[in-house]
């Protein structure tokens, strides 16, 4: 059984070895980076140094992590390494099996110093517990013996030695390598306690027969020299194997990748919530420490309040500013933004409809900002509108304010200087501007810009 | 209208506002009740019937909509006022759509509440500016270039020339007054445009307008 991606991207990757899930004691996580990093881009052969120290990741783990932890020391894909591992077990006949026992023991967690071993060697009722193993041990020796299955014999070694060591690390591990190995056992405890009992039934009928007629085979081997009964023998095992375990195997699979998913919701809770803090906490904060300043509280509860609105609504993540806007919409947004934030007046905006920029409706948009400026700065007014209207054959954009106006036939010269430079601005590209005001009333400027149409639908 | 002042019931989840909106509408109204969520809320409307329910479009139990939905067969007399935080149109539309009179803001002033309330309670509409921009939006003319809508069906080009230019004004922030004042009519027509809009908005064919406002969503 192989993990089912063998290939990481790289954030992932990165996370493997840095280690997120539990809270570890806080190692040095760039030295545990170091090896995963090198077998994406360096050489990646053995020479990594003294500095890289083996370590066994918390993420990328089937058993106990030990391939992972060679393929990261030796800039190797795991899924490689592990098939060697597999293939290696079978044919040393278990003794590499145990070593990977032994090497869970040895090598520390990713983020620790220490492997089990030492802890282990200190757990009295964990090395008691081993000795009643051994003596179990010993006696099926003694009966194999008896019973002439020397094949049993030869395995009680590896057996002896894995055995003890599963029994250690199973009492010794930290709290958190438990919880992993609990999870990859739980679906085998799951296999005799589950609620379809008659296919558990079924199943472990053909694996017992199939497994049955798999030793028979392999034990005649002996005698029979015919060439194809090992081989059906061996595939009479692996068949039984699977039938019995196959299950199990599913199901790890599938835990794996509802753990990713997981691991990928809390990723994106923790994005949410350092943005949340970046922007909304941190506007709070400022709101609190300014409460004596009402113009500049409202200011930045405005500011807030866009932000968050874009982010909400428009999936613009906080913090990104329109350069340089594209449309219509993106270019009132922009007049908002900037005069709400340089003169500390409220800008509501209404759109119908969007549109490309072009040269026309840019200049439409400075003429609109230019009249927003202006309401800002002189009108008092606290709240400007703009409405901005899309239609097949012309654009329009409203921008009134309810201050205190004037009276145009007697406008003071500032005023009549922009009124003229906005006029002047939308006739030299074929539009039209009037201003309406009245003292006491607010102004009213109305922009109207005709399209250009591309598209031959309206020419 | 009567001089009687109009009474209200206010549902909001955030404890903080509702004490707001009772402060501000002060004693132009009778503030009659107020409930968090919405199975508090149809139960107190039920019981004390009031004019205007001033009504969160956010609500944890289901929204805004499940109340209004529960109420408008049994006490169609009730009139619901839609107020809200969030310009996601397909929300405010729900709303609208199930029955309430009209859709304002939060950042209203205490004054235009009062205004937006009274009209409310006498059977007229009130569309915020923003609102008035969604519906103009949802009732466009025809494809711009390079535009993707949805009036293609004629049968969505419900309003009429004179609805439309009324829609158009509340979205410039003018006030009904103003229109009047602007299109030399009275305020009772500009009342009157009002509502048949809100009529169309409620009665059109269901599925283009919630199509817009999921394609607007995505946009």
């Amino acid at each position: 059984m192989e993990e089912p991606a063998g290939w990481r991207p790289p954030w992932e990757t990165a996370r493997a070895a840095g280690g997120s899930g539990a809270p570890p004691a806080e190692a040095p996580r760039d030295q545990e980076q170091a090896p995963w990093h090198f077998r994406r881009h360096g050489p990646g052969r053995w020479s990594r140094g003294p500095g890289t120290p083996l370590r066994r990741p918390r993420e990328d783990r089937l058993v106990g992590g030990v391939a992972a932890a060679i393929a990261g020391r030796m800039g190797r894909d795991v899924t490689t390494v592990r098939i060697v591992l597999v293939v290696a077990a079978v044919l040393s006949g278990g003794f590499v099996a145990a070593a990977y026992v032994v090497a869970w023991m040895l090598i520390p967690m990713a983020g620790t110093q220490r492997g089990l071993a030492s802890r282990a060697l200190a757990d009295r009722r964990g090395l008691a517990l081993v000795a009643g193993f051994w003596s179990v041990l010993i006696l099926v020796r003694i009966l194999a013996s008896v019973f002439k299955a020397g094949w049993l014999g030869s395995l009680i070694f590896p057996l002896a030695v894995a055995g003890a060591g599963l029994i250690l690390i199973w009492r010794n591990a930290a709290e958190d390598e438990q919880a992993m190995m609990r999870r990859q056992i739980q679906p085998l405890l799951g296999l005799t306690t589950g609620s379809r009992r008659t296919g558990l039934i079924l199943r472990l009928t053909v694996a017992v027969i199939l497994l049955a007629g798999g030793i028979a085979a392999l034990q005649s081997a002996h005698e029979n020299v015919a060439l194809l009964r090992p081989l059906a023998g061996v595939a009479l095992l692996i068949s039984a194997i699977v039938v019995l375990l196959g299950p199990w195997w599913l199901r790890i699979a599938r835990d794996l990748v509802v753990e990713r998913q997981a691991r990928v919701r809390a990723e994106e809770r923790a994005d949410i919530a350092s943005r949340v803090h970046d922007s909304v906490l941190q506007t709070l904060a400022l709101i609190q420490r300014r409460a004596d300043q009402p113009q500049q509280v409202v200011a930045l509860a405005r500011a807030q309040e866009r932000e968050l609105r874009s982010w909400l609504f428009d999936g613009r993540p906080p913090g990104t500013i329109d350069e340089a806007a594209t449309t219509l919409a993106g270019g009132v947004r922009l007049i908002q933004q900037n005069v709400e934030a340089q003169h500390e007046v409220a800008v509501e905006v209404v759109l119908v409809g969007d549109c490309p920029l072009d040269d026309d409706l840019t200049a439409l948009l400075a003429a609109a900002r230019e009249a927003t400026v202006n309401a800002a700065k002189w009108s008092g007014a606290n709240v400007i509108s703009i409405f901005a209207e899309v239609e097949p054959t012309e654009v329009s954009v409203f921008v009134r304010d309810r201050g205190k106006g004037f009276d145009p036939q007697t406008v003071p010269a500032d005023r009549k200087g922009l009124a003229e430079s906005v006029r002047a601005r939308m006739a030299r590209r074929g539009g039209n501007a009037a201003i309406r005001s009245a003292p006491g009333e607010g102004t009213e400027v109305s922009l109207t810009m005709p399209r250009n149409v591309t598209e031959a639908s309206q020419a | 209208m009567s001089d009687t002042r109009p009474r209200v019931f206010i549902v909001d989840d955030h404890a903080l506002f509702r004490s707001g909106v009772r402060s501000e509408l002060g004693d132009d109204v009778e503030v009659v009740g107020e409930a968090d969520d919405v199975a508090p809320a149809i139960a107190g409307i039920r019981e004390c019937l009031p004019d205007v329910v001033l009504l969160d479009v956010h609500l944890p139990g289901g929204g805004g909509q499940a109340v209004v939905t529960a109420l408008k067969p049994e006490h169609p007399e009730v009139r619901f006022l839609a107020l809200s935080a969030s310009d996601a149109p397909e929300d405010v539309i729900a709303v609208i759509r199930a029955g309430a009179r009209g859709y304002v803001t939060k950042t209203i002033s205490g004054s235009e509440l009062v205004d937006a309330v009274r009209r409310v309670a006498a059977g007229d509409a009130v569309f915020s500016p923003r609102l008035a921009g969604f519906v103009l939006d949802a009732f466009a003319n025809g494809p711009g270039p390079g535009q993707q809508r949805l009036s293609l069906d004629p049968e969505l080009d419900q309003l009429t020339g004179r609805e439309r230019e009324v829609l158009r004004l509340i979205a410039r922030g003018y006030t009904y007054k103003e229109i009047a004042r602007e299109l030399f009519i009275s305020i009772k027509t500009v009342e009157t445009h009002v509502s048949s809009v809100l009529r169309k908005l409620q009665l059109s064919t269901r599925h283009q307008l919630a199509r817009w406002a999921t394609e607007r969503r995505l946009a």
